[in-house]
Parts: C-alpha cells; structure tokens; sequence
C-alpha cells in the first residue's frame, strides 16, 4: 500500500527533480514499448532521441520546431497560472496564420519592408481575435473556456480548409488546395545559412524573456498567480478575475497567433489546409513540463521539439508510424504531473492505513 | 456514576503523532454510563484528535480502546456507529442540496425507505424537542436546525455514546439552553456524553466531570461544578490569562467613518442570504460589534463592506461621508479601509504562498510596495518583517508559506498586516474564531489600541463573550437584517440572545431604541 | 408507402445514430462529474474505444466482443486518470487533457494498420411485421443494439441517481466529500468507481463510431465528440433525462448539416461543418447564462482534489 505523507511544505529540490525523474520515467517506458514492438530498445531510443541532433541542419531544425512550441507556451502558462484554461492555442495559431497569411496575399504585389512588421502584426491580432471570444462569453455569461477555445479550434481548422479550398486557393495551382507562395518580402529571413532557422526564433526567445520579467518581477504577474492560487484571496485584495481572464486570453491568443503566422511566413511559405501538427495543443504539454515557467517552457520546448523530429526519425527508420511522438508527449506528461506529488509529499511503502493529517 | 464496572468507554495511553505536532501524549480517559463528561481544552490542545480517534476517523498510533471493558478497533465511523458511538461535528458533515431525510440516511448503516426513515425522524424528533421536517433542504435550514438534523441523525441509532463537539458556538443562548435540556434528558435515559468545549461556564453549568487536555496531554481530571472558571482557565492554559482590558469610552461626537444606509442586497450565492434595509454607522473612537448565529448574512455584509460584492445603490455605503457602493476592494482601502475577512486561509491569505507575499496582497497600496507595476522586493520584505515583530507571530520567518501557521499565528498576522496600514476604519470577521487563548488576548488589545487611536472598529463575531469584551455598541444580525444597536453596558447576553432569535422588536420594547447613527 | 414519411424516418433514424456516441459518452461523464470528478479526458477515452473496437472486430468478426474490448479499454483509460487525479492528486484538468492527447497519439499508434479495412456494419434490428411499419418501423424498431443499450442506460441512470442508495452516496460524495468522508463513506473509492464507469461508457460511445456509425477507422475519428458530450452534461445540467434530449439536438444539427451539403446548397461545407461546433457553443452560452441554475445542480465539488483531512 502506497502512502502519502504531506511534507507541510514544497520541497524545493523536486520542483526541479521531479521533471527530471519524469523524462527518464519516460525513457524507461519508451524503451520497452519499443522492445515490446521487436526493435532493440536502447537502438529505437538512439534513433528517436540522439539520430535527429547528429547535424547542423538537425539542431537548427529543433530550433525550427521549439520555435511555435515555446511561443503557445509562453502565453498558455500565464493562463494557466490564473486558473484560466485556454486549450484552443491550436485554433489561435491557425487563425494567426488566416490573418497574417491574407496579409501576405492581399500585398502580393507589394515588396516592401514593412510587409512582413504588418503580416506579424495581424497574426497576433488575428490570434487575440480568436481568443477573445472564449474571454467574452466567460466574463460576459460564465461560459465554460476550456469548452468554447476548443470547440473554436475545430471552427479554425475548417476556415482555413475553406480559404485555401476556395477564395484563396492559387490560381495557377493546378488545383492544389493551397495559397500562393509568399514572396521574399513576406517571408521570414533566415539566420543560419544552409538550414531553415529563421527570425521567428529570436520571437520566442525575446517572448520568453518578456514573460520572465512580467512572472517574476511585477505585480500584474503577482496579481495572476494569486487568483490562480486562491480567487478568494484575489477578490479580497481587489484584482479583477476578469481581467485576469482578458489577459491571458490576450497574451496566449496574441502569441499563438504569431506562432501562426511565423509558421506559415517561416518554414511553410504558403498556406495550406494544415499549418501545424498539434503544436497548440502540444503547448499545453510543454507549459507544464517547464513548471509554469519561461525558462522551464524554453527546455521543455526543446524537449518537446525532439520528439516531433524523433517521431520523423523512427518514421523513416524504423517504419514505424508518426503517431509515436503523440505516445511520447502523453506520458511524458502523465509522469510529470505524477512526479509532482513528491513536491508536496513523501510517498512511503507500507502496510499501515493511516493516511489522515490534522484538520 | 462509574460505580458499576467496567467504563463504558476507556483510553488507555493514546498517543497520536502528525508530522510536526505530537497530538496526543499517552492519554487516558474512562467514560461513565449516564454522566455528561467535558473535554476541556484549547484550540490546538488535542481534543479533535482525541475524538476522531474514538469515532474511527484517525488510529491511534499506540494505546487502547476498550468498549463496555472489551478492547476494540474502531477502524471507520461505521464501527463506531455499530458499537453505539454517534457524534455531532462542529463543522457538520451535511450536504447541503439534500433533503433532511436524505442527509439522515446517509448516516445510518440501516437501510430503510426514506419513508419509513421519515417517520421515525418525525417520532424523535419531537419526542426529545428537535422539531424537523425530514422533506426540507439542508440549505433552507437555520444553523440550529442543521444542528438539530446532526443530533436526530445520531440519535436516531440508539447511541450509548453520544459525542458532541464545540456544539453551542453556532447557537442563540436560548437555542444552548434548549440543547442542554435536551442533553440532560439523554443523560438521564442513561447515555453517556462527552460534551468538547473550551467554554468554561458552559462546562460548569452543563457537565458531571471534567477531563482537561493541554498539548496533547492530559493535566487534570475534575468535577467542574466544584472549580470556578478561573481555576478551570489556569488548568486550560497552564497560567494566568491577562484579558484585553478596555478603557471606559470617551464621548467623541466626530461625523461617523462608516454609514450604511438602508443596504438591500441579494446574496450571490444561492444558498446564501439577502441583505435587508441594513442601517448602521460607526463612528470614530469605537468598536461595533455585530453579533449573530452564522449564516444570518454576516458573509454576504462582509463582501459588501469590502467591495467584492458591489452594491446597486452607490451612496448605501459611505466612507468618511464620500459613496463607495460601486468602488472595488482597492478603491476603498485607499480611503483607509483595512479588513479582516473570517477565512483567513483562502481570503485573507494565500496558504502557498509566503509570508512575504501575503503581506503584499492587500499591503501593496497603502505601503507603496508596487512602483510602476514593479514590486518592490525590499520594501515587501521589511514590511512583513515588521508585521511579524510587532505582532509576535511564531513562524519560520516571513518566507514561511501561510499554511504552515497555527490559526493564531496567522489570524495574529492578518490583523497586524491590516492595522500596520494604519486604517482609519477596520472591519474585523471572527477575529478570534479557532484561535489560542493566549493570541486572542494580544488581538482584543490590538483592536482596543487601535479604537483608542481613533481609529473606527466594526466586529463581526458570533461569540458574544468576546463582543461583550471588547464593543462599545452592539448590533445583532439576523435573516439578512439588522437590529437598532445598543450600548453593550446597557445591554445583557439574554438580550442579544432573543434579538439573534430574530425578535427584534420583542427586546426593543424591553430596551431603549437606538437612534442608528 | 408515402416517400415523405420515408425521408423522415430516414433523417430520425441517422438523427438517433448520430446521437448515441454523445449519449454514451455524456452518461458516462455525467456519472463521473457527479461523483465530483472534471475527467477531460473523454475524446481520449472515446477515440481508444473506437480502435480497440474495430481491431476486435476485424480480428474476432465478433461485435460484442468488440464492444466489450472498448469498454475496457476505456475503463483502462480511466484508471490510469483516477490513479494519478485520484491517488497522486494531480490537477484534474492537466490529467484530462494529457489522457485526451495521449488517446489520440496512441490510438493512431496501434491503429496504423487498420485504415482503409472494410468490416460489416453493426446488425439492425429487424423484427417481423414492426420493423417494416412505416416512420414507427425504423425509429422505434429498427435500430442495432447499442442504440436501444443507450436508451436503457439513460433510464437506468436517472433511476440510479433519484431512486437507490447508491446514487445517493455518490451525489453526496459530490456534494460535499469532506462531510462524506467524515460520515465514514469510501470518497476516493466510489469516485475512482464512477471514473471507471465513465470511462467504460465513454469507450462505448467511440466503439459505436466505428462500428456502426462510420464502420471504419481513421486517426482522429472522434472530431471532438468527446468534447461535445461535456458540453452536453453542462447543457443538460447534470440530468441523464436531459443529456439525451441534448444529444439527439446534437444528432440532429450534425445530420441536417449533413442533408443540406448532400443537397448541393451553395454554402461551402466547411462551414456547414461548423455547426455542430457553433452550436455547442451556443447551447453552452445560453445554458451557462443563468449562473444560479447551474449551480444549485452542479455537484459542488467538481473539480477540486480532495484528499481526506488534507
């Protein structure tokens, strides 16, 4: 019989331990789905996790892919400190990439530098527009914002099928459900020759910084982590749960957005039905990994990048199908938010049923 | 009383450890049939340990239980219940959007039809003066009666130990001498009862025999009915308490700090309660108190006051003469606003988070520790160390989390956070609700210096002792409105009992109206 | 026969099929959420369950061992859910979530192989001289099982919750845990069995999907339904009576949306497509406006960890 034991108050060591424990929790287990699936376990883990990173190209392709990980996350974690839980970064990612995209469009004909300043700025918008809706209908009727973000990102995904299906769609496409390509004007610069690393990297980087400083340094970061803590707590020294609400909604919308729009003005070039395989939602794990934390969410979104270039890995490989990185992600959250107890807790073996603690 | 042995209930050298706190030192208890046995003790002493472990909620980490002089493990409160063990908690176990019948049920081992169970609730209850009806919700009734559903749920299993826990601190004086009749007839039926308090009248009145519990030992055995409160105070705290003292009121005619004027709000919670037409004003110099059982509206008064709970009208509520109905909790403690809310984890204070930073939570206006959206890291810190000195808090300095303060210590540094802010007007819930004797004392003489200042006092306490210590004027609450207040050396506790009953105009003509400002 | 009546019958009786997945998985949640627990994790749960179904299947040809592996694995699902909200005390909600992407990735995983393979739709009811009645024919008598398991599930619930002890215990302990705890109820245990019976029904309601509504298996094949049945428990304020009503809404706004692209109107189907999703959002608005309704029947304690004395 497992017992718990509060420790009265939070270990320090394991609020860093504890992710560490999770990632090799999840090693251990990946070895033996691997070893359970005929591959030998420490090749298979070779491939998935070292492979990727054996090239310049690969190391700034893990840059490539930690890049929008880290900016949904960035923004997410804010929420999710103040108990605000926007799951639809996925939707305001792709409707970044709507509005950013249909400015690269509409200037088609235009080369001039502040295209690209513009395209950005409308993805962000076109981010915080998307997550406005879940801010005003839980502000304005208590509607549920785990509910209506998610929902709203299956509304995304079907605009943008629309547009690129339809008015979008390039005239000389040969009928491929896809834009035209952006011109150089509206494409993100690249900064390392010879591989795909572009300027949206120096956004996530300069994303995390700014939310270091705000969670760490200022009051409206202190005003978040008290209403997610305790909104009683938050109510009686008078901060505003709504405003919490607009503003994570603003800054997770606004930074999914841009996300978005790197996306498409950086590796992708164009829009296409897809312009992510789940990074909004893959955010999600990646906030939490990093604690919550900008630079706990920069390692995590490293972390996290590997796995998508380690599943790409095994693909080709092993043959074995891209959806491996999607087990990955899952229980390296399920052993994350499992290690967490030992933060808060003992956990002690044996047999003796006493589990209560003083009231 | 014990002449016939064995006990019906003995403890044989309980000893309970938690991590942190030894619980329980080796304590031993014996338990007569047909006597009222008081467990006397302060918050903290070890008395909710000691009946969890008699009703099978908590195992004793050593010791014995024995039962009619057989030894036993109570593993679950369904053991105890079959043994014959019931008990009233103070916090009752009830479910609020459940009917009586069905909270009764939920109690009981047996299982009957819910209406045959309301029969037999109908049946005792009135035969032992405990009217009810089992198809109202819990949420409609008054505390006393949710008190009453507690006892009759217990009874209703032919207890022969029947434990009662802090049971009259939510109670009128007139529902605890109702409650005493009835606890007197049980005894005579030949029940056994141990009554948990740390009132010491009561205990005096009520009780046959006296074990007395201090930091988890036992100091004394006694018959209460021979002590007086005060050598029954000494063997509670081991010393000689000093009580606050308060000096006799000066006539400070000055414009009253607060008014409330004709305040009607509805309750945002469904199951709370709706403000009436309150009217009242507190003036300079004084300390009001508000007296009432819990749940009459004191929460939703409480929010309204502060500012979590916006008022319609703008001018119902007025500071120094300037409305601030429509103002929110930083607007108001910018006019000199400090309060103290009756949760002191979770309102008052974030449990995770530092001292540090919980004095920052209502601190960072008054006490500049905010610059430009930037905190001020310093400024913080030497605050709550300034808090934590001038109050006497015992914790591990101002980085220690607030959940790991005693009751006391936190209340203590609340209410030294809020009058360190120097507020003109102070709005106290419960202050010393669940707190040691001894930072009881040390917050009465805080509130008391802080009148003497100059400063305005509300007090919203359900303890009429304490009102009656420390209030000039005395205000009783009741379904949502208020009564006129009185002068409290003018007033007596069967007053302001029969007003916390809800006859206001009863007491009125046995009185003097007050004019409300 | 009159073709009119035909072509109703026909829309009720797709109306109906639409409608179990979310009546199956919405029943299951609401059991959970009563017992005080917030799983988001039903779309995992649901999409599992529609694998584990069809791979069943195709190897067995057995339906009902199908059916059986999908309430299973969805109850696996679910253990895994309780053991760490439960036993480990994680945020609800994060471990909702992780179980929802961690189904998905797993159930495209181990389903790899099984795109594309053709299996035999789930038999219908056909019983002589009434399943041929016309509109009374197919709606009341000519559905497969699962359909009728559904309708006798919201029934036996609702009776379940207002009329045995059982159900009481459990709205008690999502009512108040801490004063269920005290009276000497098992919280965790019963709350770790109604995220069991959740997460059965929730593998039920994938099962349906892909061996009766759609008879195949692709990645993903849920679309959200799983998150639409949690909307339908709030739609439906914690009422099993309700959650049905609400799915059969669903099922129907998904098949009208259907009809009308299958009609050639010259709106894209994209946005025909929306709808379900719109609705649900609207539904939503309009149910969440009146704050108090919801709470007086909201179990009290959804979503908060509760651990006995801590």
């Amino acid at each position: 019989m497992i017992r718990l034991e509060a420790r009265g108050h939070a270990a320090a060591g394991w609020v860093y331990g504890a992710p560490v424990l999770a990632v090799g929790l999840t090693l251990v287990f990946g070895a033996a789905l691997f070893a359970a699936l005929g591959f030998d376990p420490l090749e298979a883990l070779g491939v998935f996790f070292l492979s990727p990173l054996n090239s310049a190209y690969g190391i700034a392709e893990l840059a490539v892919k930690a890049t929008p990980l880290a900016l949904c996350a960035v923004g997410l974690a804010i929420g999710f400190r103040g108990n605000v839980w926007n799951i639809g970064a996925e939707g305001q990612l792709v409707m970044g990439a709507v509005a950013g995209g249909g400015v690269a469009l509409a200037l088609y004909d235009v080369d001039g530098w502040f295209v690209l300043p513009l395209m950005m700025v409308a993805g962000m918008l076109g981010g915080m527009a998307w997550g406005a809706i879940p801010a005003f209908l839980k502000t304005r009727f208590h509607t549920s914002e785990i509910l209506v973000s998610l929902m709203l990102t299956y509304v995304a995904a079907l605009a943008l099928s629309w547009l690129v299906h339809g008015p979008w769609r390039d005239p000389e496409g040969f009928n491929f459900p896809e834009s035209r390509l952006f011109h150089d004007a509206a494409t993100l610069p690249i900064l390392w020759e010879g591989t795909r690393l572009h300027l949206g990297a120096a956004f996530a980087l300069a994303a995390v910084v700014g939310a270091w400083f705000v969670v760490a340094r200022t009051f409206i970061g202190f005003q978040v982590k008290v209403l997610g803590m305790t909104p009683q707590a938050g109510g009686y020294a008078g901060f505003s749960q709504k405003w919490v609400v607009w503003l994570a909604f603003m800054v997770s919308g606004g930074l999914a957005g841009l996300s978005g729009i790197v996306e498409v003005a950086g590796p992708i070039g164009q829009l296409q039905p897809t312009v992510s395989p789940g990074y909004g939602f893959t955010a999600i794990i990646v906030a939490f990994l990093g604690r919550l934390h900008p630079v706990g969410i920069l390692l995590a979104a490293l972390l996290m990048a590997l796995s998508y270039l380690g599943g790409e890995a095994v693909q080709i490989g092993l043959g074995l199908p891209l959806a491996v990185t999607g087990v990955f992600q899952g229980m390296l959250l399920f052993f994350l938010l499992a290690c967490d107890i030992l933060i808060r807790y003992r956990v002690r073996l044996g047999g003796k049923r006493r589990r209560e603690v003083p009231s | 009383m014990t002449d016939a042995p064995p006990p019906r209930l003995e403890l044989r050298a309980i000893d309970k450890r938690y991590p942190g706190s030894h619980a329980n030192k080796t304590v031993s208890l014996a338990l007569g049939a047909g006597e009222i046995h008081a467990l006397l003790g302060e918050n903290g002493a070890g008395k909710s340990t000691l009946v969890k472990i008699i009703y099978g909620v908590a195992t004793a980490d050593s010791g014995e239980v024995l039962w009619h002089g057989q030894p036993v493990r109570v593993g679950s409160p369904a053991e105890a219940r079959r043994l014959g063990i019931g008990m009233v908690f103070q916090h009752f176990s009830l479910f609020d959007s459940l009917t009586v019948a069905e909270n009764v049920a939920l109690g009981l081992n047996a299982k009957e039809s819910l209406e045959v169970l309301s029969r037999r609730i109908v049946d005792l209850s009135t035969r032992y003066g405990l009217p009810l009806d089992p198809r109202r919700h819990v949420h409609d009734l008054s505390v006393g009666e949710r008190q009453r559903v507690e006892i009759v749920r217990c009874l209703l299993q032919d207890p022969k130990l029947l434990i009662m826990d802090e049971p009259t601190s939510v109670l009128t004086p007139q529902e605890v001498d109702k409650l005493f009749d009835t606890l007197r007839r049980l005894r005579d039926e030949g029940r056994t009862i141990l009554y948990i308090s740390h009132k010491l009248e009561e205990i005096r009145a009520l009780c046959d025999r006296a074990t007395v519990l201090r930091a988890g030992a036992v100091v004394a055995t006694c018959d209460p009915r021979q002590e007086s409160a005060r050598s029954l105070a000494r063997m509670m705290i081991g010393s000689d308490l000093v009580a606050a003292r308060r000096t006799a009121q000066e006539q400070r005619p000055g414009e009253p700090r607060l008014v409330v004027e004709n305040l009607s709000l509805s309750a945002s919670h469904p199951f709370g309660t709706d403000l009436e037409n309150v009217s009242f004003a507190v003036r300079p110099g004084e300390i009001f108190g508000i007296a009432g059982v819990a749940g009459n509206g004191q929460g939703e008064l409480m929010l309204a006051l502060s500012g979590e709970h916006r008022t319609p009208v703008h001018d119902a509520i007025r500071i120094d003469g300037r409305p601030v109905g429509r103002l929110g909790p930083r607007d108001r403690r910018d006019l000199g606003l400090g309060l103290v809310p009756e949760e002191r984890l979770g309102r008052g204070a974030v449990p995770d988070l530092s001292l540090a930073e919980n004095a920052l939570l209502s601190g960072y206006g008054r006490q500049s520790l905010v610059r430009r959206g930037m905190i001020r890291f310093s400024k913080v810190n030497d605050y709550a160390d300034r808090i934590i000195g001038a109050f006497n808090v015992i914790a591990h300095g101002r980085r220690a989390e607030a959940r790991s303060l005693s009751g006391g210590n936190l209340q203590k540094f609340i209410i030294g956070r809020e009058i360190l802010q120097n507020p003109r007007l102070l709005i106290c819930s419960q202050p010393t609700w669940g707190v040691d004797a001894g930072s009881a004392a040390a917050i009465h003489q805080a509130l008391l210096d802080l009148r003497e200042q100059g400063a305005a006092v509300l007090v919203i306490s359900q303890d009429l002792d304490e009102l009656f210590t420390i209030a000039d004027r005395i205000a009783v609450m009741s379904g949502g409105r208020l009564s006129s207040p009185r002068a409290a050396h003018d007033t007596s506790v069967e007053q302001v009992g029969l007003m916390m009953g809800g006859l206001f105009d009863l007491s009125d003509e046995a009185g003097v109206v007050h004019d409300p400002a | 026969m009159i073709p009119e009546t035909d072509a109703l019958a026909a829309l009720l009786v797709a109306m109906m099929r639409a409608a179990t997945p979310l009546a199956f998985a919405a029943l299951g949640e609401l059991i959970t959420e009563k017992s005080g627990v917030l799983n988001l994790g039903v779309e995992g749960m649901m999409v599992m369950g529609a694998v584990s179904a069809f791979m069943v299947v195709v190897a067995t040809g057995n339906p009902a061992l199908a059916m059986l592996a999908a309430a299973v694995v969805g109850l696996l699902m679910a253990a895994l859910f309780g053991a760490l909200t439960l036993g480990l005390l994680t945020n609800q909600v994060a471990t909702g979530l992780a179980l929802t992407i961690f189904g998905i990735g797993l159930s495209a995983f181990i389903g790899q192989g099984y795109v594309g393979t053709p299996i035999e739709p789930l038999a219908r009811l056909s019983i002589p001289g009434l399943s041929t009645l016309p509109l009374i024919g197919p709606v009341l008598f000519g559905h497969d099982a699962m359909v009728y398991l559904s309708l006798a599930a919201a029934f036996g619930l609702w009776w379940f919750l207002t009329r045995t002890r059982a159900g009481l215990v459990l709205r008690a302990v999502g009512e108040n845990p801490a004063a269920a705890h005290s009276i000497g109820y098992p919280v965790r245990l019963i709350r770790f069995g109604a995220v069991l019976f959740g997460g059965a029904m929730c593998g039920l309601g994938g099962a349906y999907l892909s061996l009766a509504y759609t008879p195949m298996w692709v990645e993903e094949m849920t679309a959200g339904r799983g998150w639409i049945a949690l909307a339908l428990v709030v739609f439906a304020t914690w009422k099993p009576g309700r959650v049905l009503l609400g799915a059969y809404l669903f099922g129907g706004v998904t098949i009208v949306q259907l009809h009308i692209q299958g009609a050639g109107v010259a709106v894209p189907s994209q946005v025909l497509s929306m709808l379900p999703y719109l609705a649900t959002i609207l539904v939503l608005v309009l149910i969440s406006r009146d704050a108090t309704r919801i709470r007086l029947n909201a179990p009290a304690s959804i979503g908060k960890t509760f651990h006995p004395g801590g």
